[in-house]
C-alpha cells in the first residue's frame, strides 16, 4: 500500500494490478482449503464408521497429528535456518571459494537421497526417537533449498552497490548485514518458503518410526483396509502444506524491503 | 616523523603507486608519481586496460597496492584504517550504486550518519545537498531509487558522496551510462557545482572529449599507468608530448578545442534575432519579421524560455486570424546553457534549421543567440593564442 503512495505512474497501475492479485491470493487460498474440508466433514458425518475407522476419523486424533506435523515442520526449518543461513553467508564471502562446491555437492546429496531412508537411517543409527529423528531429517532434507536461496539471493546483489558501499567506507560486516542481507532478502525468503512446505509436506513421513503425524491416519487407513481414513489423513497433510505455502507467500510479501 | 604541511603540499600525492597483480606478468600500475593539487579537477584518461580504474581505486585502497605510498594532505594514509580513509573520500562510480532499499534520503546520509551526526544535521545536510543538485527536497527525499530517472540518480549519486563535506572526491565514470543529452548536462551541472564547492577532485574517464571539458589538468595514461602526459587541456591540445598522446587525441583537435571554451566566454548576440511574446498575434510576429528581414523570429514562452522559431511561411499557414502562435514553426529542441562548451553549441547549432543555438542562462530564460561565425571566431582566436605560446615556449627552450 505504501508502495502505492509513493510510486511513480508505472509502478502505481503495475502496484495496483499487484495488490489486487495478491488480496485475491490472500483470501482465495483458504477460502478453498476451508471448502475443501468442510467437504470433507460432511461426506464423513454422513457415513456410517466402524468400529476401526471411528477409532482412527476423529476430532482427538485429527488434532493431535495437525499438532504433531505443524511442531515436526517448525522446528526442522528453525533448524534448517539456524544453520542454512549463516553456512550461505560465509560460502559467498571471497575466502570460502575453495570449499564453496563442496558444501554444495554435500547439500544436493542431502536432498539427493529418498526422505525415508534418510529418517530411517537416523532413526535406526542415531536417535531412537520418533520426533526428534524425524525433526533432524527434515532438516537435512530441507537446508539445500535456504542454502541456496541464501547464497543466490547474497550473489545476485548488485556489485555495484557493494562496491560504493566499501567505497563510502562502510565497514564489510555493515555491508553484509545492512546493504547485502537485505537485498538477499526476497530470494532468501524463497527459499525459506519452499523448505516450510517441503518440511510440512514431507513430516507424514515421520508416522513410518512413531512420530505421528497425519502420516498415521494414512499408514494406518491403508493397512486396515480403510480407505476413508487415507483420505482424510492424505487431506490434512495436503492443507498444512497448502497453508504453510500460504503463510510463506504473505511473509514473502511483508518482509520484502520496500524500495525492491 | 611528518612535520607540518607545507603550502605547496598537493592534496592527494602518489609516491611510485604499483599494483603487481600475482600470476600476471607485467604490474597494471607500474610506480606512478602524481600530485593533485587542491581545488582541481584532475582527469586520468586513457585507453582501456591502461590502469586507469586500478590506479583511483588504490587512493581508496578499494584496491591495496603492492607498493609505494598514498599521501592525503601530506599524512601518509598508505596503512591506515582503509574504512576511515574512504569516509575522507566522496566516491561515485559509473553504476552509481545507491542502495535500492533505502530511500534518497537514507542514501545521501549513509557517510554522515557513519560518522556520528546527529538527526538535525544529517536532514538539514541532505536538504542542502538536493538543493545543490536540484532536485526538490520535498519531492524526491522519500522516494526509492527505482522511482527516479537516470540522471536523477545520478545527482543523488553525487550528492551522496558530497555528503560528509570531503575534502577529495574520487569519480569513476560517473557519467558513462547516462545518454548524451543528459550526460552533457550532468557535466555542466557538476562543473557549475564545483565552481562554488572547490573539492579536489580525481576523475577516470576513457572519453576524451570529456576529459578536456571537465578538466582543470589531464592525465593521459598509457599501459601500466605510466604517464604520457600530465597537463592541462590547452597545453596537451597544443603540445601533444608523443605520439601516443597524438593518437589518443585523434583527429580534429582543432574541434576538441571547442571543449575548452564556453558560451559564456564568447560574445552572445542579443538582438540578432526577434523575439515575441506568447501574447502576440501572427499580424505582430509578421510584422517584426518584415522588419528585421530574418527568416525567422523567436517565441518566448510567459517565462522567457525559447519556446519556437517561427518563420513567415508558417504565419501564411495559420490561415486567419486570430491563429495560436504557440503551435506555428518548429519547436526549439534544446538550448544550451551559458556553462555549455563551444562543442555543445556547435552541435545544437548543426541540429537547428536557421544554424542558430539559442542560449538560455541558469533559470532557462533566453539570453541570446550563438551562430557559426562567432564559433569560427573564437578558434581563429584560440588558434593564433595557442601558436603564440607554443613559440613563446619554444623561445624559452623550455620542453
Amino acid at each position: 500500500m505504501t508502495a502505492v503512495a509513493v510510486g511513480g505512474l508505472d509502478s502505481r497501475v503495475v502496484g495496483r494490478e499487484r495488490s489486487l492479485l495478491r488480496r485475491l491470493r490472500y483470501v482465495g487460498v483458504p477460502a478453498a482449503v476451508a471448502i475443501a474440508c468442510a467437504a470433507m466433514y460432511l461426506y464423513v458425518q454422513s457415513q456410517e464408521l466402524d468400529n476401526i475407522e471411528s477409532r482412527i476419523i476423529n476430532a482427538r486424533v485429527i488434532r493431535t497429528a495437525a499438532f504433531e506435523q505443524i511442531e515436526i515442520a517448525l522446528w526442522a526449518t528453525a533448524l534448517t535456518l539456524v544453520v542454512a543461513v549463516p553456512l550461505g553467508i560465509a560460502l559467498t564471502r571471497p575466502w570460502a571459494r575453495r570449499v564453496t562446491p563442496i558444501i554444495i555437492a554435500l547439500a544436493n546429496i542431502g536432498q539427493g537421497v529418498p526422505a525415508i531412508g534418510l529418517l530411517f537411517f537416523i532413526y535406526i543409527v542415531l536417535i531412537r526417537n520418533g520426533s526428534t529423528a524425524a525433526i533432524l531429517g527434515m532438516a537435512i532434507y530441507a537446508v539445500l533449498p535456504v542454502l541456496r536461496g541464501t547464497m543466490v539471493g547474497l550473489q545476485q546483489v548488485d556489485r555495484g552497490v557493494v562496491k560504493a558501499a566499501r567505497g563510502m567506507g562502510m565497514s564489510k560486516r555493515s555491508v553484509l548485514f545492512r546493504v547485502e542481507m537485505p537485498l538477499a532478502v526476497p530470494i532468501l525468503l524463497t527459499g525459506v518458503r519452499t523448505a516450510l512446505v517441503l518440511t510440512v509436506a514431507t513430516a507424514v513421513l515421520a508416522a513410518f518410526i512413531g512420530g505421528g503425524t497425519f502420516g498415521e491416519l494414512i499408514i494406518g487407513g491403508q493397512a486396515q483396509g480403510r480407505p476413508l481414513a487415507v483420505a482424510v489423513g492424505s487431506l490434512g497433510a495436503a492443507t498444512l502444506a497448502i497453508l504453510a505455502d500460504w503463510i510463506g507467500g504473505i511473509a514473502e510479501d511483508l518482509l520484502r524491503p520496500k524500495g525492491l | 616523523m611528518s612535520t607540518a604541511r607545507a603550502a605547496s603540499e598537493p592534496m592527494i600525492r602518489l609516491d611510485q603507486l604499483t599494483k603487481h597483480y600475482p600470476g600476471q606478468e607485467a604490474p597494471a600500475v607500474d610506480g606512478i608519481d602524481l600530485a593533485v593539487p587542491q581545488g582541481e579537477i584532475v582527469i586520468l584518461v586513457g585507453p582501456s586496460g591502461c590502469g586507469k580504474t586500478t590506479t583511483l581505486e588504490m587512493i581508496n585502497r578499494l584496491i591495496e597496492p603492492s607498493s609505494g605510498r598514498i599521501f592525503l594532505e601530506g599524512e601518509d594514509v598508505t596503512h591506515v584504517n582503509p574504512d576511515h580513509l574512504r569516509r575522507r573520500m566522496g566516491y561515485v562510480i559509473q553504476q552509481i550504486g545507491l542502495f535500492p532499499h533505502q530511500t534518497i534520503a537514507q542514501n545521501i546520509a549513509t557517510v554522515p550518519r557513519m560518522l556520528g551526526w546527529d538527526d538535525k544535521r544529517v536532514n538539514d545536510r541532505v536538504e542542502e545537498l538536493l538543493h545543490l543538485v536540484g532536485l526538490d527536497p520535498a519531492r524526491y527525499r522519500d522516494r526509492y531509487p527505482k522511482e527516479m530517472s537516470g540522471g536523477q540518480r545520478q545527482r543523488v549519486g553525487v550528492a551522496r558522496a558530497m555528503a560528509a563535506d570531503p575534502p577529495v572526491m574520487l569519480m569513476d565514470e560517473p557519467f558513462g551510462a547516462t545518454d548524451p543529452i543528459t550526460r552533457e548536462r550532468l557535466q555542466n551541472e557538476f562543473l557549475r557545482i564545483q565552481e562554488d564547492i572547490r573539492k579536489t577532485i580525481v576523475f577516470v574517464t576513457h572519453d576524451i572529449d570529456e576529459a578536456i571539458k571537465m578538466g582543470d589538468r589531464i592525465v593521459i595514461l598509457a599501459e601500466g599507468s605510466r604517464i604520457a602526459q600530465y597537463d592541462t587541456p590547452e597545453a596537451i591540445l597544443t603540445n601533444p608530448a608523443s605520439e601516443f598522446v597524438e593518437q589518443f587525441l585523434g583527429s580534429g583537435i582543432l574541434l576538441k578545442r571547442l571543449n575548452l571554451s564556453r558560451v559564456e566566454d564568447v560574445h552572445v548576440a542579443t538582438s540578432e534575432w526577434m523575439t515575441i511574446g506568447p501574447d502576440s498575434t501572427a499580424e505582430h510576429a509578421r510584422q517584426l519579421l518584415q522588419q528585421s528581414g530574418r527568416t525567422h523570429l523567436l517565441l518566448l514562452d510567459d517565462q522567457r524560455r525559447p519556446a519556437r522559431w517561427i518563420a513567415e511561411i508558417d504565419l501564411d499557414r495559420q490561415g486567419g486570424f486570430p491563429a495560436e502562435l504557440s503551435e506555428a514553426g518548429t519547436r526549439v529542441q534544446a538550448c544550451v546553457d551559458s556553462r555549455a562548451t563551444l562543442n555543445d553549441a556547435l552541435q545544437e547549432m548543426l541540429l537547428n534549421a536557421n544554424g542558430v543555438a539559442a542560449v538560455v542562462d541558469r533559470d532557462g530564460a533566453y539570453a541570446g543567440t550563438l551562430d557559426l561565425e562567432t564559433i569560427i571566431a573564437a578558434i581563429r582566436e584560440m588558434r593564433a593564442k595557442a601558436l603564440d605560446e607554443a613559440s613563446s615556449t619554444a623561445a624559452r627552450g623550455v620542453t
